[in-house]
């Protein structure tokens, strides 16, 4: 980017929580059912009715507090945001504003040089979403679908302190990483369980005072928010160069076209008119329900990171990588313990060919038909010198078909590797045999030429021959 | 048994006359659904007569009673104030804008009456939304107060407390924000009693002011109310606010000696503001209850004065935003043409809401508004904080606090309706009790220049039984609440 300008982010997420029902009624949250069947008179605002708290997402906020070592309310309170829009039921939000469950905490992310840059998360608060509006098939109507509207959502926002995109998306990925370890989120971005606002704005190096920011709306991929932010500050980079002003504004991004514009029915400042909502108690957490669900926390992404780096002595970049999910990093460890290679061979399996595979078919671990134990039986074939690295490779997309054990497929498709040296030695001088030109430039010394009879020896026995000893002979014969 | 008598029998009597064989449920029911039908059309105290479902219930409680089954409410008559949900029956809360709305479930009010056996006649007139002092608000036009037709009867609960008054129901629900159950209580001669806020569930009952609504009775003694009060309230898991706290038998625990009971005056009551004679009235009361052995305290509140405006502020802006949700979109009135989203919201809120409704809104609107929030909204919360301090105070000293229920008898039709303040302070006595969250009641006291006033009592938090022990003991030695309007006997 511009190296004149200083770039400020922030970040407002909303992780929708795992709870079964609505976080101030008994609806379900199941995600797809038919438009309105899922929102009972609460969630439809009819007269009359009232919200009850739902004591799990009161859980599911302390357990992410606890998590980003933020401190946890002892007496937080609803509020109602105020203002019309057709698919809001009761013309109000229930949200926290002044005393929200979750404040202050932090996140470590790797900053764009691989060091460690700790963000500040300001709080976190519980609120309920909207329903949907839809547009499309109704002849020029609007529909609502009230089936989201009361669906439990966690905000968590951040200090301004990313100073580059891909800061932010590191920041992001780890928060989503972190929700779905304590498994209050399921994460699902394309049914918006997990979406963010960026507040971005810019400022000289030298300018003590912030810039004025625009927030970008409702960013619902990883590299939607790269894109958007980037897209952003080019822009206000631009209006200040051509000396504008940046207006604050809300503006949506455009992921076909890949720019931001602003929000046409937001040009107004809105007044939320926010006060405590007298349908609700304060919420009183005391200390020992804070202790219990802290005993009930799993290893989070941090700590596991760490541990994999001193247990498996992996490098950092890796352990990060089979750290980002619980899953990943539980199948990681499974391989591990079976696998006869070194940690570092059967992680970059893990990360390389297995993930490769499962992001192909589009499959999450638990639907993958390839075990950890099939994975881990793949790889004892390499460190029994069966098979090499290379035809592992072949093995393995095989077992990722379904065609059977490591075994099996080596046996059946006869890819043993060959060891024998006087084996190996025919070929090799049979090699050599048929490329006399090659051998006369080698010989003269064209030394690149080493890896072309290498290549002819493995190309003979279909990969098969032990590349180790094939080098090694190799040299012997042309020197 | 001279059916003319049934209507102006209590709950009790009805109760014992159907054990008796005296009578049946459903000829109390004719008795009355004629005289709502007949008689009392003109008070326009009835939005729905449920006639038919009234004679079938009446119908099945009788099977009951035949069989030995016993209710507390078996077969007892009543009526709901028109903002309680009813299940498949109109509540319109006496607005355009719910003219059409009926709703798919019952109240926990209606539902746990209707669970003790009692029956439903039909659903009261009322101020729009429970706004207004006269019920002269309500879309289905004002209410009339039996003892003299061209006055009002109070309000907002305007319709039961007429019906109640006019032996049209023995017994009604109503709802209690700022006085609009006591006020019409004591401007149509009966008893009327809101308890302590979060003693009776407000889920089904069509929000005003969250935080001050309460539902309560009226009746025409005491007795009925302990009755009646006993059976509605309870811990409601579906209303964060009730409390969950065990209902006494109020009724069992009514004869109570009332000997030695501290009543404290408020010396502020009775400022200028207070009506002569009607201040006669309640201090004759309290030498009633001094006959039977209560200790009469003076007590001061020193900022009871603030009230009024505490509670305006407090309540308009709660309702403002309870009101959001009348929109067109999925309930109630819709407009017809209108360009764009801002003129649906425009023309549907501006066509379905009243006059007095909209004043409340956008004063509402007004004191929650960025740079004005902390002006009026904290600010009355604040004071709100010291007068709920300045009762607590009180209480350090007397059990019950008596004065008026309002500063005069009741007022004609129309008289107040372009002075918005003038009405709002027919609620000065009554307001306080909401503020602070505590259970009152008003029972008839006297007459003045031939109309009822009425006798406020306010109790500590869940002091409903001292309340109506107290009440109970003054109706054994007065006649005013066996007083019926002429008319209408």
């Amino acid at each position: 980017m511009n190296s004149n300008w200083e770039i400020v982010i922030g970040l407002e997420i909303h992780a929708q929580l795992a709870t079964k029902s609505k976080i101030f009624s008994g609806a379900s949250t199941a995600y797809g059912g038919e438009p309105n069947t899922q929102a009972c008179l609460v969630d439809l605002g009819y007269p009359g009715t009232l919200p009850v708290l739902n004591q799990q997402a009161i859980e599911m906020a302390i357990r992410f507090g606890l998590a980003v070592d933020a401190e946890i309310s002892s007496r937080s309170v609803f509020a109602r945001k105020n203002y019309f829009y057709p698919d809001l039921p009761k013309g109000y939000q229930i949200s926290q504003l002044d005393l929200p469950i979750v404040v202050g905490g932090n996140m470590s992310i790797l900053d764009g040089d691989g060091n460690e840059k700790i963000i500040g998360i300001t709080r976190a608060h519980l609120e309920e979403d909207a329903g949907k509006s839809v547009h499309e098939g109704l002849d020029g109507l609007s529909g609502i679908d009230l089936n989201r509207a009361g669906t439990p959502l966690l905000e968590i926002v951040s200090e301004p302190e990313m100073s580059s995109a891909r800061e932010a998306v590191a920041y992001m990925r780890k928060i989503h990483s972190i929700v779905r370890y304590l498994e209050i989120s399921d994460g699902n971005m394309q049914e918006g369980s997990f979406r963010c606002d960026a507040n971005v704005s810019i400022k000289r190096f030298d300018q003590k005072e912030l810039g004025t920011r625009a927030e970008l709306k409702n960013l619902n991929s990883f590299k939607f928010i790269e894109k958007a932010i980037n897209h952003e500050v080019m822009r206000q980079i631009e209006i200040i160069e051509d000396g504008g002003e940046v207006k604050q504004e809300t503006r949506l991004y455009d992921s076909d076209l890949d720019e931001t514009r602003p929000m046409r029915s937001k040009e107004e400042a809105n007044d939320y008119r926010y006060f405590p909502d007298p349908d609700l108690l304060p919420v009183i957490i005391d200390e020992t329900y804070i202790a219990y669900i802290k005993k009930t926390l799993p290893e989070l992404p941090n700590a596991k990171q760490q541990r994999f780096i001193e247990t498996y002595n992996l490098k950092v970049s890796d352990a990060q990588i089979l750290t980002t999910t619980k899953q990943l990093a539980d199948f990681y460890e499974a391989v591990e313990k079976i696998a006869n290679t070194e940690s570092q061979i059967s992680a970059n399996w893990v990360i390389g060919d297995y993930t490769a595979a499962l992001n192909r078919d589009d499959l999450e671990i638990k639907d993958a038909k390839l075990s950890a134990a099939d994975l881990a039986g793949l790889l004892n074939k390499i460190a029994d010198q069966t098979i090499s690295g290379k035809i592992a490779k072949e093995v393995f997309e095989a077992m990722w078909d379904g065609e059977g054990s490591a075994e099996e497929i080596i046996e059946s498709k006869g890819l043993v590797q060959i060891t024998d040296d006087s084996e190996i030695e025919t070929i090799i001088d049979q090699v050599i045999e048929n490329n006399p030109s090659q051998l006369a430039e080698y010989l003269s010394g064209k030394d690149r030429l080493f890896g072309f009879f290498v290549g002819q020896v493995m190309k003979e026995t279909k990969g098969k021959a032990n590349p180790q000893k094939v080098n090694e002979i190799l040299k012997n014969k042309l020197t | 048994m001279i059916i003319k008598e049934i209507q102006n029998m209590t709950l009790c009597a009805l109760k014992q006359g159907m054990k008796d064989k005296d009578f049946t449920s459903l000829e109390i029911t004719e008795v009355l659904l004629s005289r709502i039908n007949g008689l009392g059309a003109t008070l326009n105290a009835f939005i729905t007569v449920t006639a038919e479902q009234a004679i079938k219930e009446a119908k099945d409680a009788d099977k009951l009673i035949a069989t030995g089954k016993d209710k507390p409410l078996l077969g007892l008559p009543i009526a709901h104030k028109d903002l309680f949900c009813t299940d498949g029956v109109l509540t319109s809360c006496a607005s355009k804008m719910l003219h059409n709305f009926i709703p798919p479930y019952d109240a926990s009010v209606v539902k746990n009456l209707k669970a003790s056996g009692a029956i439903m006649l039909g659903k009261t007139n009322m101020d729009e939304f429970a706004m207004g002092s006269s019920n002269e608000t309500s879309y289905y036009g004002p209410v009339k107060n039996p003892w003299n037709l061209d006055l009002s009867p109070g309000g907002s609960s305007g319709g039961s407390a007429t019906a109640v008054a006019a032996c049209l129901v023995p017994a009604a629900t109503g709802t209690d924000t700022g006085g609009s159950i006591r006020q019409p209580a004591a401007l149509t001669g009966i008893t009327g009693i809101k308890p302590t806020y979060g003693r009776v569930s407000r889920f089904g009952m069509i929000a005003f002011a969250s935080s001050l609504d309460q539902g309560g009775v009226f009746t025409r003694s005491v007795e009925d109310a302990a009755l009646l009060l006993g059976e509605m309230a309870g811990f409601d898991e579906n209303d964060s606010t009730s409390v969950d706290v065990p209902v006494p038998d109020y009724l069992g625990g009514i004869n109570q000696p009332v000997k030695g009971l501290k009543i404290g005056l408020v010396r502020q009551h009775f400022d200028a503001g207070l009506d002569d004679d009607n201040a006669i009235a309640v201090k004759e009361a309290l030498d009633v209850l001094k006959d039977q052995g209560a200790v009469i305290i003076d007590i001061d509140l020193p900022n009871i004065e603030l009230s009024v405006p505490t509670y305006y502020v407090v309540a308009s802006a709660e309702c403002s935003s309870n009101l959001s949700r009348y929109d067109g979109v999925r309930f109630g009135y819709r407009a017809e043409n209108y360009k764009d989203l801002n003129e649906f919201y425009c023309k549907t809120r501006g066509e379905g809401f009243g006059a007095e409704v909209k004043r409340r809104i956008m004063t509402g609107t007004y004191v929650l508004s960025a740079g004005y929030y902390d002006a009026y909204y904290l600010k009355a919360q604040k004071v709100r904080q010291l007068i709920s301090q300045d009762f607590k105070k009180a209480f350090e000293k007397v059990d019950l606090i008596a004065g008026p229920t309002t500063p005069s008898p009741a007022f004609s039709l129309g008289a107040k309706m372009d002075d918005p303040i003038e009405m709002y302070l027919n609620d000065i006595y009554t307001i306080g009790a909401n503020l602070a969250g505590l259970p009152g009641m008003s029972i008839p006291c006297g007459f003045v220049n031939g109309l009822p006033v009425g006798l406020q009592l306010v109790g500590k938090h869940f002091g409903e039984e001292s309340l109506l022990q107290c009440g109970h003991h003054y109706q054994q030695a007065t006649d005013w609440h066996l007083q019926i309007p002429e008319q209408f006997k």
